[in-house]
């Protein structure tokens, strides 16, 4: 490998119209070794995860214990409030505990946990992908908020010839090699091969 | 696509099964009203016999109205995705005639006092409850008529869905989308006739076993069962029949997508009926109270079990997207839900028929089941062979072809 050098970094712009060309190059890329950094899109694109192969999401199992911890306060306060500190007779329900009257606890219930694990989702997916009052955005292109679809790469110099081929074959409109930039030495260790 | 694959046979075993279920049942169905001579004293000769028949029926009649209402919406939201299994859903809706005709048999049999599922229809009632003499101006004709308006209105709007969509296979022409149009127009019209008559038939057919008590709240209690078990039948058959090698184009996100159907369906039901008991519970309204009291006092078990079933065991079994893939666990899931919806059309009926002498599941409920279900497999089966299982010229066919979540 070689002892750790400096390395150079080009940065590739791959511009389409279209998602199904966009698709298929991340396809194409990913087969022939190259690593998709990002895809800018101005809508969602059905199967993208899979074409530039993006590990599963996880913020499902965080929506999971948002709600158990929403549920759980709800129901230490409901259990405080309505049978510890201040039992009401209402419609003579039994007030002294917390198990005979469970109907009625129940839409809190079930609303705290909702509302524990929507918030808790939301803030845990700006949090990750830093979008806080003030962030800049980090679009590299305009354009892609509109009307196109933009594949971000990062490659050394020969995957990048490579890779602006296979983008001009599979239909790119335009193919930008946005300058380069140098890696820390560290980095280029994890990437050496 | 293979497309000699397009058209189903039934296989010998499963006409086999679905005979060999209707004997058993039938079976058991005689021996069921020979047996059953009432306790005397709570409930009259062969009433839970009855019961369990139109328990049966209804059932499986909702069953297939859930599917008809599911076709219907798919035309009506304009929804791609369900297109692969069009024909799947056309083939569960159309056993309705089948399930009509069973509960227009059992409403004549009432009205001829054969059996006493409907305490409105003994004659002379009125004299003798002054609860029902306030109600029966809404029984009688007025019932009859209602009746009779849902089983055209809802046989003529499946039969148009299922008609033109065959219609549409013959044209020629790919850009005529002039059958569907049609279709989304009847989906949308019979959205509009659904969302009054399921409220209301449920109240005619169901709620009035019990006539003094009422809830608004009920037609959407039995409509929210009717959904997950057509749902349910439409994905046990997809999966039984991708199985044996037919719907290669179903694509597994399609499959997911009903998995999905099934689990969020699951908690409208749970959402409902907890919403009944909870009002009724809260407000503990004597003529409201007694309909749980029965419940709570002899079908405590069932009452448990339904909520188990229908409620617990899906939001575990099926909350995690690799669940909702695995097929088989799917098929094991929905296969549990299914009978648990059962159950629940058996404790919504048991109690104001049979009350308080009930004694508890037995081989009465599960052979009139088994009869139900064989006749309900021979059904759609037979429906499912007499058409390709895919549509051929639809807007959004190639659409589903490609579906991916």
């Amino acid at each position: 490998m070689g002892s750790p050098v400096a390395k150079t970094k080009y940065i590739v712009h791959g511009i389409f119209n279209d998602e199904v060309p966009m698709l298929d190059a991340c396809r194409k890329l990913r087969s022939s070794g190259i690593r998709i950094k990002d895809v800018f899109s101005p809508m969602p694109v059905h199967g993208l995860d899979d074409a530039i192969g993006l590990p599963r999401t996880r913020i499902a199992i965080c929506s999971f214990i948002y709600g158990l911890i929403g549920m759980s306060l709800a129901t230490l306060m409901m259990w405080y409030m309505m049978v510890s500190d201040w039992p009401i007779d209402i419609g003579g329900k039994p007030n002294w505990s917390y198990y005979l009257a469970v109907p009625a606890f129940i839409p809190i219930t079930f609303e705290a946990t909702i509302f524990c694990a929507a918030h808790g989702m939301v803030l845990t997916f700006y949090l990750r992908c830093w979008l806080v009052p003030g962030a800049k955005a980090k679009n590299p292109d305009p354009r892609t908020t509109d009307d196109k679809f933009l594949i971000y790469l990062e490659l050394t110099e020969q995957q990048s010839l490579k890779a602006q081929e296979i983008l001009k074959t599979s239909g790119a409109e335009e193919i930008n090699q946005k300058g380069s930039f140098i890696v820390p030495p560290a980095y280029t260790l994890e990437e050496a091969h | 696509m293979n497309t000699d694959k397009l058209n189903f046979t039934i296989p010998s075993k499963a006409k086999m099964l679905s005979f060999a279920l209707m004997a058993v049942g039938l079976l058991s169905i005689i021996i069921m009203f020979a047996v059953d001579k009432g306790d005397g004293e709570h409930y009259q000769s062969h009433t839970r016999a009855w019961s369990n028949i139109f328990i049966g029926s209804f059932f499986f009649m909702a069953l297939a109205l859930g599917a008809s209402f599911f076709l219907g919406l798919q035309y009506a939201a304009e929804a791609g995705w369900a297109t692969t299994i069009k024909r799947i859903i056309e083939a569960v809706s159309w056993y309705l005639p089948w399930g009509l005709s069973l509960m227009m048999l059992l409403f004549i049999l009432g009205q001829l006092h054969i059996h006493h599922i409907y305490p409105w229809m003994e004659s002379g009632i009125a004299d003798k409850d002054p609860i029902i003499a306030g109600k029966i101006g809404y029984f009688g004709i007025f019932w009859w008529v209602r009746t009779l308006f849902y089983i055209i209105g809802w046989t003529w709007f499946t039969y148009k869905l299922r008609t033109n969509s065959l219609e549409a296979d013959k044209l020629d022409v790919d850009v005529n989308n002039s059958y569907h149009w049609k279709n989304v127009k009847i989906g949308a019209w019979f959205m509009v006739l659904f969302a009054v008559t399921s409220s209301t038939s449920s109240w005619d057919w169901v709620m009035s076993i019990d006539t003094h008590w009422f809830s608004t709240l009920f037609g959407w209690y039995i409509f929210s069962g009717m959904w997950i078990s057509a749902m349910i039948a439409i994905t046990v058959l997809i999966i039984w029949l991708r199985k044996i090698g037919y719907l290669e184009f179903v694509t597994e996100s399609t499959i997911h997508d009903v998995g999905k159907w099934m689990f969020a369906i699951s908690f409208l039901w749970t959402y409902l009926y907890f919403s009944q008991f909870m009002l009724i519970w809260y407000t503990d309204i004597p003529e409201e109270i007694v309909y749980f009291q029965t419940r709570w006092e002899s079908y405590k078990a069932l009452m448990w079990t339904v909520l188990f079933i229908n409620f617990a065991f899906p939001m575990v079994m099926l909350m995690s997207r690799d669940s909702k893939r695995n097929f088989f666990l799917l098929m094991f899931v929905g296969t549990i839900i299914f009978i648990g919806h059962y159950l629940d059309i058996v404790m919504v009926v048991m109690p104001g028929t049979v009350g308080h002498a009930w004694t508890g599941i037995s081989w009465m409920e599960i052979g009139s089941f088994l009869f139900f279900l064989g006749l309900f497999i021979y059904v759609v089966l037979t429906n499912l062979s007499k058409r390709p299982l895919l549509v051929k010229h639809h807007p959004f066919l190639d659409e589903a072809l490609h579906h991916s979540t």
